[in-house]
């Protein structure tokens, strides 16, 4: 058995995971407490669209016509979910929907549908240098931003009148977060892909949830499983010759149903 | 013997005053409130009341500029008419916390009242926060989750958190749910204490036709507009009101001496019962119960050596 470390794209993967993991796993803990869980969803499903329009409008690249595609479409979201007077779930699933629907029809156009299917189920050994370090690049950003604006998200999602009468200005903050978790899902889903980003965000700061009492232990909880499930999911992978990001969803899901049963006993 | 624990014993000045002049609202092609006119000072109670839908809610979401509005929300120093900055500080009815949030009492303070991270501990806020809970005998729940307090409790660490930075107005909305009768003849006792030792106006929307009458200084009563307002008792005998709630008698307006908490039962157009929402109602009704009918009793004591 060769060992893991042994060819240069398993290493790239390695830090790659050890980047993406701890940055959804912090981005995730917000998610779910903002239970924005159909948002990220939306905003995975939506990266297809993103590439089609980007192909159509000549946007070289497909990660920055699904970065730009993806920022648009979380601050429209955020509107509808503002405005709307229905229920925001059924508005966003509408919406989403739609959005795929349009980049799929796009992208069948010339019958090379099937080229894109790597899309959803991504391929983290395929990663350069150059994408390890922007990725790096916005965990750093992820991570000042938390510092700065972690309290302020907190107290929206408790109650968005009592965070105003703080003071806080809601609106801008849950912009600047969409904006920030767009940036991140686009940036990542090349490596994660579409049918699995919604789970990485999601699954460790529920399954943090399920143990923790407070903010700390939430955070902390958060970021260990997450990391946990990336460096499991990639290193069975490797052996087990399956693809990467279900094996780490996998891990992550297995380790939700301990805590659950756990604290169940405990909290 | 709580007494050493009150960090400040402010006499409210009434000398400050906050004045709401026509204050308008209107969601698309509906209004909502026109012309709504207010004034309070400090060192006072206003209650606001009315039917369902008519704009309480509203009104303390457009002082807090949550919604677009029209007029003016003044604060006045009245000795020589200096205009200020206001703040304010705001008690919602209920928090979006269930069983599983990941918070406790510190966590809810700090992420309102400081900008340190969360999610590090910090020693020093720890202790700030501690003494912010002393104010409402809250100090033993600081590490507490939040899910796991009782109504009553909650009810007295959102208090502590309101009254953290010296507001010049509080804006209440009265507990509806996952708090009792007597808590909530503990909550406005504690409005009564906040009203004489902070220097703070305070307004509450107000579902609870007899403790308006026992407790508020000044009553509106608002359907849109400013209905009728005034002490409780001139606005209990006005014709607006008889017209929204109807014939209604409030046990105490013959004899005053009469009012018990408990003892009494009203029946109006939007009861209580109704408004009982989701959260709190099923996780925490009965099994804390006695819990806070103690708690109640003991601040009962505390605050009746004060008076």
């Amino acid at each position: 058995m060769t060992s893991l470390f042994e060819y240069n794209f398993m290493r790239l993967a390695f830090a790659a995971i050890l980047i993406i993991t701890p940055l959804l796993g912090i981005l995730g803990t917000m998610v779910v407490q903002k239970k924005m869980a159909f948002f990220s969803d939306a905003l995975g499903h939506s990266a297809l669209t993103g590439i089609a329009l980007g192909l159509l409008l000549g946007i070289t690249g497909p990660s920055l016509a699904m970065l730009l595609y993806g920022l648009v479409f979380a601050l429209l979201l955020n509107a509808i979910q503002r405005h709307s007077l229905s229920s925001t779930d059924t508005v966003i699933s509408v919406f989403a929907s739609g959005s795929t629907a349009i980049g799929l029809a796009i992208l069948s156009k010339g019958g090379n549908i099937s080229s894109y299917s790597a899309l959803l189920i991504g391929d983290i050994l395929s990663i350069t240098r150059s994408e390890v370090f922007s990725l790096l690049g916005i965990l750093l950003v992820t991570v000042l931003f938390w510092c700065l604006c972690a309290n302020r998200l907190v107290a929206i999602s408790i109650h968005p009148t009592m965070a105003r009468s703080a003071n806080i200005s809601v609106r801008l903050m849950e912009n600047v977060f969409s904006l920030l978790i767009a940036a991140v899902v686009m940036l990542s889903i090349r490596w994660v892909g579409i049918l699995l980003i919604s789970a990485l965000l999601i699954i460790p700061a529920a399954s943090s949830r399920n143990i923790s009492c407070n903010m700390r232990e939430y955070h902390v909880y958060s970021l260990i499983f997450s990391m946990f499930s990336g460096v499991i999911g990639l290193v069975t992978s490797y052996y087990s010759n399956v693809a990467t990001g279900p094996m780490i969803v996998i891990v992550a899901s297995i380790i939700y149903f301990a805590t659950y049963f756990y604290g169940r006993r405990v909290k | 013997m709580k007494q050493a624990h009150m960090k400040k014993l402010i006499k409210p000045c009434g000398f400050h005053c906050v004045k709401v002049k026509n204050l308008g609202v209107s969601f698309g092609s509906q209004l909502v409130l026109k012309d709504v006119n207010l004034h309070v000072h400090c060192g006072s109670i206003l209650a606001v009341i009315g039917q369902n839908g008519a704009g309480k809610s509203t009104l303390i979401r457009a002082m807090l500029d949550e919604v677009p509005h029209t007029g003016s929300i003044e604060f006045k120093n009245v000795e020589d008419g200096a205009m200020q900055k206001i703040r304010v500080g705001y008690v919602p009815q209920h928090l979006n916390i269930d069983k599983s949030t990941p918070m406790d009492v510190y966590d809810l303070m700090a992420s309102f009242r400081s900008r340190f991270p969360v999610f590090i501990k910090s020693g020093k806020l720890h202790a700030e926060i501690i003494e912010a809970l002393k104010v409402f005998q809250a100090e033993d729940l600081i590490d507490q989750p939040l899910g796991s307090l009782s109504g009553g409790q909650l009810q007295r660490v959102l208090l502590s958190l309101s009254v953290m930075d010296d507001p010049d107005l509080l804006l209440l909305d009265e507990p509806v749910s996952g708090v009792d009768q007597n808590g909530l003849d503990l909550f406005y006792q504690n409005m009564v204490y906040i009203r004489d030792h902070f220097d703070v106006a305070i307004i509450i929307i107000s579902h609870d036709l007899q403790y308006v009458r026992k407790y508020a200084d000044e009553v509106i009563l608002l359907d849109q507009t400013v209905l009728a307002e005034g002490s409780p008792e001139d606005v209990y005998a006005s014709e607006a009101f008889r017209k929204t709630f109807g014939d209604i008698s409030i046990p105490g307006q013959e004899s005053p001496s009469e009012m018990q908490t408990g003892a009494i039962k009203i029946t109006h157009r939007s009861s209580r019962s109704h408004q009982a929402e989701g959260e709190y109602t099923g996780l925490y009704q009965g099994k804390h119960r006695t819990e806070d009918i103690k708690e109640t009793t003991r601040t009962a004591d505390v605050r009746g050596g004060k008076s």
